[in-house]
């Protein structure tokens, strides 16, 4: 057997810097301590993406030259996906829009962006996954199943280590905690402490345990045990060291009055000491917003005019792809697989761009696809967690063709 | 009696049962032990089945583990991928895999119940028969 390689996983925002490869003649031959999908991710694409022009196969310097036309000709561009791309290739990016007077946006748009966006601004306190696992000692999952979406999280950081101040682990140290609208694998986990609200019901809920940490009776709409949220909020009141690790349903159930984040949150940390992660999916998700966000001012949803970036719900790729946008460069993202159809059918009406390694549903209906190498594994560089850590990525292997940061500087050498 | 729980011990097999395995009346008993006892076929010593299909490499099993968190206490003990070779459990290929299992705390004279890697299992994919 060959030595094994240390490498950190791309599979999700965890990004696992314990994970052991072993490559034999460029192939991956085993990979030790990866979950199912970082297992999948070191395995790469089932069907790798051609180099395309019109859905014929074309050499990647016509389809690279294809792009920057398509790109020059557009009186309204956007550049799309980026959150499974190194922040090199990311910050690449920006200065492509920025040359082009062009719209940016990332899929934390429709995501997490909201919840970093409290974190970057300072309105929401925020720790590292290392100060969960040696200080945690109450885990609260609110709408959130990282058993499905981060599978080594409980295992790695949020519950079941030793930590420095929970030498005795998740047996008698810590308390998870799941809110959730379904019995989710997190649940199971959780045991006694998962509490089933209502699909939206999530901001009442929150309101409810604000009663209850503060001595009030709780109200809700609906038939639940006003004790166990009185005993919750007992347990939320009691932790040292305490982690609120917001998931999608959360944000997409109280988005349109997303101040009570920062509201529930203060109001928890005046009798304890509370922290949010946001659970961020893909790799660099995060770190498209902070590389933005140091760029701009803003972390997504930017729009460069000639007054210089300007960041509003226009400039978000929902919008744009429903009515703005006239051409669009998708980078390392599924939009036909990810958006809904009323906004994603418009992508076969105007000229699309797809920078990917994998051959996926997008690049069925693309006017220029181009092949990239699969970051993290075939392309190098840095990443921001979701904790907001940033990480290197070292390659496991040599390739030649393209990375996603290439490609964009070539096409942005042929536009300026 | 005596032979049925040699039978759920492991220490006898069904097929040792010359009236089972000989005489016709007994074919409907002997087809559904074989049923009942099909699962306990890719049993470890310590009755240790992995259900690999369900399995998602999460490594709870690996960190929960007592005899993994005693023998790595500063790799499977603190979240990190196992750095011996003397845990039972690690995750190769994304799926879970014991050894050692005579380490295991259901294994040899002063055996106890434990269940220290089927209750973090969320997928329950770790039984014990």
């Amino acid at each position: 057997m060959t030595e094994p390689i240390t490498w950190t996983c791309t599979g999700c925002a965890l990004l696992c810097e314990d994970i052991q490869v072993y490559i034999k003649d460029n192939r991956v031959e085993k990979v030790e301590h990866a979950c199912l999908k970082g297992k999948a991710r070191v395995y790469g694409c089932k069907h790798t993406a051609m180099s395309t022009v019109d859905q014929e196969e074309v050499d990647v310097n016509n389809a690279i030259s294809q792009a920057a036309e398509i790109l020059e000709k557009a009186k309204n561009p956007l550049l799309y996906g980026w959150s499974n791309s190194t922040s090199e290739a990311q910050v690449a990016g920006i200065e492509l829009a920025q040359t082009l007077g062009a719209c940016i946006d990332s899929t934390s748009s429709f995501c997490q962006g909201i919840t970093i966006n409290e974190i970057i601004n300072g309105n929401v306190p925020s720790c590292t996954l290392e100060d969960v696992r040696e200080k945690a000692d109450v885990v609260v999952y609110w709408g959130a199943d990282p058993m499905s979406s981060h599978p080594r999280h409980l295992s790695k950081y949020s519950y079941f280590p030793r930590g420095e101040l929970r030498q005795r682990g998740y047996e008698e140290d810590r308390t998870a905690i799941c809110i959730d609208v379904t019995q989710s694998r997190t649940a199971k986990i959780s045991k006694g402490m998962f509490f089933s609200i209502l699909p939206g019901g999530d901001a009442e809920f929150m309101r409810a345990l604000m009663d209850g940490l503060a001595g009030r009776v709780p109200k809700l709409s609906y038939d639940f045990d006003v004790k166990r949220i009185l005993e919750l909020a007992a347990v939320l009141k009691k932790a040292e060291f305490g982690v609120i690790f917001a998931g999608l349903g959360l944000v997409y159930s109280i988005k349109e009055e997303f101040d009570l984040i920062s509201e529930f949150m203060n109001t928890l940390n005046r009798f304890s000491n509370f922290f949010l992660i946001p659970m961020a999916g893909h790799f660099n998700m995060r770190g498209f917003n902070h590389n933005l966000h140091e760029e701009t001012g803003y972390i997504h949803r930017v729009g460069f005019t000639k007054n210089g970036p300007v960041s509003s719900v226009e400039y978000s790729v929902v919008e744009q792809l429903k009515h703005g946008a006239d051409a669009v460069m998708v980078v390392g993202s599924d939009p036909l697989a990810s958006l809904p159809l009323s906004i994603s059918r418009r992508l076969k009406d105007i000229p699309l761009i797809l920078v990917d390694p994998c051959s996926n549903l997008t690049t069925r209906v693309a006017d220029v696809t181009i092949p990239c190498g699969v970051s993290g594994i075939e392309v190098g560089g840095t990443a921001i967690r979701l904790d907001g850590k940033k990480m290197d990525i070292s390659p496991l292997m040599q390739v030649d063709g393209l990375s996603d940061e290439m490609i964009v500087r070539r096409i942005m050498e042929e536009v300026s | 009696m005596a032979f049925a729980v040699a039978l759920l011990s492991r220490t006898k097999q069904y097929t040792e049962c010359p009236p089972l395995m000989e005489e016709d009346k007994y074919i409907d008993s002997r087809q559904k032990l074989e049923i009942i006892l099909k699962p306990m076929e890719g049993a470890e010593e310590t009755g240790l089945i992995i259900h690999e299909e369900l399995c998602s490499g999460c490594g709870n099993c690996v960190v929960a583990c007592p005899v993994n968190v005693a023998n790595d206490p500063y790799g499977s003990g603190r979240g990190f991928g196992p750095t011996n070779e003397k845990v039972i459990f690690r995750v190769e290929n994304g799926k879970v895999k014991a050894a050692n299992v005579k380490e295991c705390r259901r294994f040899g004279k002063d055996r106890i119940l434990c269940r220290a890697c089927i209750d973090p299992c969320p997928t329950e994919a770790i039984e014990f028969v």
